[in-house]
């Protein structure tokens, strides 16, 4: 078991083991690096501790199982995974999605975005010493999580966004509590603006180190923030608008130099026009279809199951709390009509039989969600770069092939050759700036 | 002026008549197979002006098990300025699947041709450092193989030993 690092070390260079247990790897990485004094001259990353066999795993599900899986990628932000894979199928099928479904989805996507984005720079932050920061935005990050939580019923693994539309409709006082998160994170962008911007400690730390030429990045493939500090004006929502991107203002925060403070500044910009979205979508967010007064009231479900034995009930019925928001009236706004695409309603699964007979086909095997033939290659912006994912059907319930184009495969490819030259100290805000997240990494 | 997508697919089907076995789009994407022995010579000309594809989005493979040519290498490419992307197929036999490594080219190659390797078996000619990168050495067989069980064993590797980082 050799590696290039220990074969081509110089004899009287120190070899220094960091990982892949070590606080600062953010997960499991194992950098190996050699060093002159306290002078990096090569670094070995080794990586697949996290490796679960996602896309071995994926060939073995079907369409529908395999959507709690995409949670487990960037588990930082689930819930752009979600829409990654939800519409590379629905790009495949061709479902249209109804209008609030997608706003709630750009709603959900830039939280994750701003989560994402707090927990790096809280992670690099709290890495160069600034432990304050990191509390701050932890404290930020749990107002978003609130949001997500009344409205998705968990805080990391959403499994939210579905085929078709997404699971339930947002929770009853979802706009103050979405204004109460956005209200917090800008307090805490503003201090930490203020901790961090022109921090000297920070600033001589992280200025001028790890320097990435925009040449460079692109042939590195490197996307998302860690691109657009380099100076190249390059995000998917802009260069292929999907869901309703195009109908929103905001704008693509550009660093200059590319070194690691620029990776800092570009995710607190676009953290701002994250919530600037966010406040967009509040704002233009189509009516539910089914307003809250008319929500209240209706049957339990045993009476419902009991009447339905003799006739058709028409009344409503209470579903459990745990369902809440997927109620019939609410699929309008929130699914597509497409039927044997969608889970049909509860209602109609347990008190009509025309409900139970989709219901088992969409589970059954070999039923449900068939694409057709053929490969699709489809992308959304990931919190860290462009998420694509490259799906392969054979007209079977399960994919081929499926691929995830993780973006920090790409940027972490990248850290071998930038931090050459560089202080073991600069390992840390260097590899913090990158955003490396394990699950995506090592699939 | 940005160029077309279709510009792009008759140049190259004029530049290499031969190479070109298929151009097809599945779901609006671009595929164009080609033969593998002319892989750099496409990849560099795609990659030169004014096509510009200068990004390697994603490079991966697909195993077609019990098909002739068993292994398709598959990749995405992306050019910036005109916005364009497409994907480049290439067959590979069952048999000593190689191809030209494309690590000349884009540095990002370098891991994703070290990932198709340890997941497939695929040789890439002219790769730095093709070891695996998932997973461990004293691995057996290929995971992403269609042949590879999902739930299969693998056998206890010894011990590293104490010099060994």
């Amino acid at each position: 078991m050799t590696y290039r690092i220990q074969k081509e070390a110089r004899k009287e260079s120190m070899l220094l083991n960091m990982g892949p247990s070590h606080p600062a790897m953010h997960g499991t990485t194992r950098i190996m690096l050699e060093l002159d004094g306290e002078k990096i001259l090569n670094a070995e990353l080794e990586m697949g501790y996290l490796h679960r066999g996602f896309e071995k795993i994926c060939e073995h599900k079907t369409y529908f199982n395999l959507l709690p899986y995409t949670d487990r990628m960037n588990y930082v932000s689930p819930l752009i995974n979600n829409c990654g894979y939800v519409m590379t199928l629905e790009k495949m099928m061709g479902i249209e999605v109804p209008e609030r479904a997608q706003y709630i989805r750009v709603l959900m996507c830039e939280l994750s975005r701003i989560c994402d984005h707090l927990t790096a720079l809280a992670a690099m932050t709290m890495e160069c010493g600034a432990f304050t920061v990191f509390l701050y935005k932890m404290k930020a990050r749990e107002f978003i999580w609130d949001v997500m939580e009344q409205t998705t019923g968990a805080r990391m693994t959403t499994s939210y966004i579905r085929i078709g539309g997404v699971r339930a409709d947002l929770h009853p006082n979802w706009k103050e509590t979405t204004h109460t998160a956005i209200d917090e994170t800008r307090k805490v962008l503003k201090d930490v603006s203020g901790l961090i911007d022109k921090n000297k400690i920070f600033i001589d730390r992280t200025r001028d180190v790890a320097v990435v030429s925009p040449e460079m990045a692109i042939n590195y493939g490197w996307t998302g923030p860690c691109l657009r500090s380099t100076g190249v004006s390059y995000d998917v929502r802009k260069a292929h608008p999907y869901l309703v991107y195009d109908k929103l203002n905001f704008e693509i925060p550009l660093g200059e130099r590319g070194d690691n403070f620029d990776r800092y500044m570009v995710r607190m910009k676009e953290m701002e026009q994250s919530l600037r979205i966010v406040e967009q979508c509040i704002e233009s967010m189509p009516e539910s279809s089914s307003p809250q007064q008319l929500m209240a009231g209706g049957i339990e479900p045993v009476d419902a199951i009991k009447e339905s034995r003799s006739k058709r009930t028409e009344k409503r019925i209470k579903l459990s709390p745990n369902l809440e928001g997927s109620e019939k009236e609410r699929y309008k706004g929130i699914m597509t009509d497409s039927k044997g695409q969608i889970v049909p309603p509860k209602e109609d699964t347990y008190t009509n039989i025309e409900g139970l007979i989709s219901h088992f086909k969409f589970f059954m095997k070999d039923h449900g969600i068939r694409p057709p033939k053929g490969e699709v290659y489809f992308s959304v912006e990931g919190a860290s770069g462009e998420l694509g994912f490259y799906i392969i059907s054979n007209g079977t319930d399960k994919p081929y092939r499926l691929h995830l184009r993780a973006p920090c495969f790409h940027i972490v490819s990248a850290l071998e050759e930038i931090i050459r030259g560089h202080y073991v100290a600069d390992m840390n805000p260097t590899f913090g700036s990158m955003n490396m997240i394990g699950g995506e990494l090592d699939r | 002026m940005a160029i077309q997508q279709e510009k792009v697919v008759q140049d190259l089907k004029e530049r290499f008549v031969e190479k070109i076995k298929e151009v097809s789009a599945h779901f609006g994407d671009d595929t164009v197979v080609i033969e593998r022995d002319s892989l750099l010579d496409i990849i560099k000309f795609l990659k030169a002006e004014p096509y510009d594809y200068a990004m390697l989005l994603d490079l991966t493979c697909v195993d077609y098990m019990g098909q002739p040519d068993r292994f398709e290498m598959v990749y995405h490419l992306f050019s910036l300025s005109n916005n364009l992307r497409l994907r480049i197929k290439t067959r590979l036999p069952e048999k000593g699947p190689s191809v030209d490594s494309l690590t000349p080219v884009w540095k990002n190659a370098n891991w994703l041709e070290r990932e198709a390797y340890d997941m497939f078996g695929v040789r890439f000619n002219g790769h730095p450092y093709l070891k695996r990168l998932f997973m461990y050495d004293g691995f057996e067989g290929h995971p992403l193989r269609k042949d590879y069980p999902l739930r299969r064993r693998q056998p206890i590797i010894p011990m590293r030993k104490e010099n060994d980082i």
